[in-house]
């Protein structure tokens, strides 16, 4: 089992001075992951807030090789760097013996919306590549509009709460399930405060022949609106809930990394955020108890699938 | 620091200086408070290495050893998770002080 100390020696790969904000959760996600494998590492990254805060003009919080070409084709680009590998080393330019891994990263916006068709192609062909999609529910990059993985009653700037509307109307997309049903080897969602089922899964996923794929759950203090200091207490109450399970999906199969003792209430989710603030008046109670069923049917499913 | 232009780019936007990041302090967008570190009290867990979102524990070694307030934002998740019995990271007021002269 891998100790924290021991990861803390390793060589870090992003390194400080990148602009993330105060209480991101996106560093606490790669400081664990690009340690779960000692190859070289090739990384494209879709636009959105890693990309950009990594990467301020002229200068690069990046100590591995790493590419941006555009928002939607993160998963394309990282396709296309591995096929060429492949190819060099059947004509003997790179040696056999060198292995080199490969990441395509994008947040929510970039992979649940605009890049899921890249990202279905990438998976669908057989790419023996790893796509990681920190999940901080809206489009945080460009001001917190909503996306597809923003949750239900949620208010972002496309889908602002008032008097009329209680934030976001639709339930989330579930991108886990999707990439799931592209019938890959390794399909896994995790969340960096189990740092250790995190490093575990992307371990898997780094070592398995063929395309492997992470959700992971990524704080935001400043689309979520909670105090930043509090942040890996709510990622805690995130799994605690079932709003966010872990688990993953091995060839097929699928498995509970995690069960709560006791099922907590979606409210101790919602509260401390101000995103859901709205929630509490008398005529969104509906959202409340539409949001817990909704939850309890996933959570429900999920513990039906792992047991076949 | 005299600014870059398109002129200066290398073909492709490649930049061979891998982590030439260090260079942007982000220590001087720090909150108004800070971390302080209390050596005696810490049981070397390292949850605040793991949780700092900036990088900015100080590691030597086998033990943690401090905070390094070059890079520090003053997030306050280290002092928070920290589990000691007495807290071996505490966050304390700090003066706000205005660069004089401008950014650069
Ligand atoms: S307050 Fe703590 S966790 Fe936040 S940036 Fe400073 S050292 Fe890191
Ligand atoms: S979290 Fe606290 S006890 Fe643990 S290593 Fe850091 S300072 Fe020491």
């Amino acid at each position: 089992m891998a100790k924290l100390k021991d990861l803390a020696k390793m060589e870090d790969r992003l390194v400080a001075g990148h602009g993330m904000c105060l209480g991101c959760g996106i560093p606490l996600i790669f400081k664990v992951v690009l340690r779960a494998t000692e190859d070289p590492l090739v990384i494209a990254n879709a636009t959105g807030c890693l990309e950009v805060c990594t990467t301020i003009f002229p200068r690069t919080a990046w100590n591995v090789t790493w590419v941006h070409s555009a928002f939607e084709n993160a998963a394309s680009t990282i396709a296309g760097v591995e096929a060429m590998y492949k190819a060099l080393k059947r004509r003997g330019k790179i040696p056999k013996d060198k292995t080199i891994k490969f990441l395509g990263t994008g947040g929510d916006g970039g992979t649940y919306d605009i890049g899921l068709q890249a990202l279905s192609g990438t998976m669908e062909r057989g790419h023996d590549v790893v796509y990681l999609c920190y999940d901080n529910n809206a489009y945080a990059n460009t001001g917190g509009q909503r996306s597809s993985a923003t949750p239900l009653g949620a208010s972002a700037t496309t889908s602002p709460a008032g008097t009329q509307s209680p934030g976001k109307l639709q339930w989330r997309k579930d991108l886990t399930k999707i990439l799931t049903a592209h019938n890959i080897p390794y399909v896994a969602q995790a969340s960096p405060t189990r740092w250790q089922d995190l490093y575990n899964k992307a371990k898997k996923a780094f070592e398995v022949e063929g395309p492997a794929f992470l959700n992971v759950l990524c704080l935001c203090p400043t689309e979520w609106k909670y105090e930043e200091s509090k942040g890996v207490e709510l990622a805690k109450i995130a799994v605690d809930t079932c709003v966010w399970p872990l688990y993953e999906v091995e060839n097929g199969k699928y498995k509970l990394n995690y069960k709560p003792k006791e099922k907590k209430s979606i409210l101790e989710w919602i509260k401390p955020q101000g995103r859901f603030r709205h929630l509490f008046r008398e005529e969104y109670a509906w959202v409340l108890e539409e949001f817990q069923k909704k939850v309890d049917e996933e959570w429900e499913e999920l513990q039906r699938l792992s047991s076949l | 620091m005299k600014k870059e232009t398109w002129k200066e780019l290398t073909i492709g936007t490649i930049n061979l200086e891998a982590g030439n990041s260090v260079q942007n302090l982000t220590g001087t967008w720090r909150s108004g408070h800070k971390p302080e570190f209390i050596e005696e009290h810490c049981i070397q867990c390292f949850f605040c290495w793991l949780y700092c979102p900036h990088f900015a524990i100080l590691v030597e070694g086998d033990e943690v050893k401090g905070i390094d307030y070059d890079y520090c934002t003053g997030c306050g998740m280290c002092a928070e998770e920290c589990p000691s019995k007495e807290k071996s990271i505490v966050m304390v007021k700090e003066e706000v002080k205005l660069a004089e002269g401008g950014t650069e």
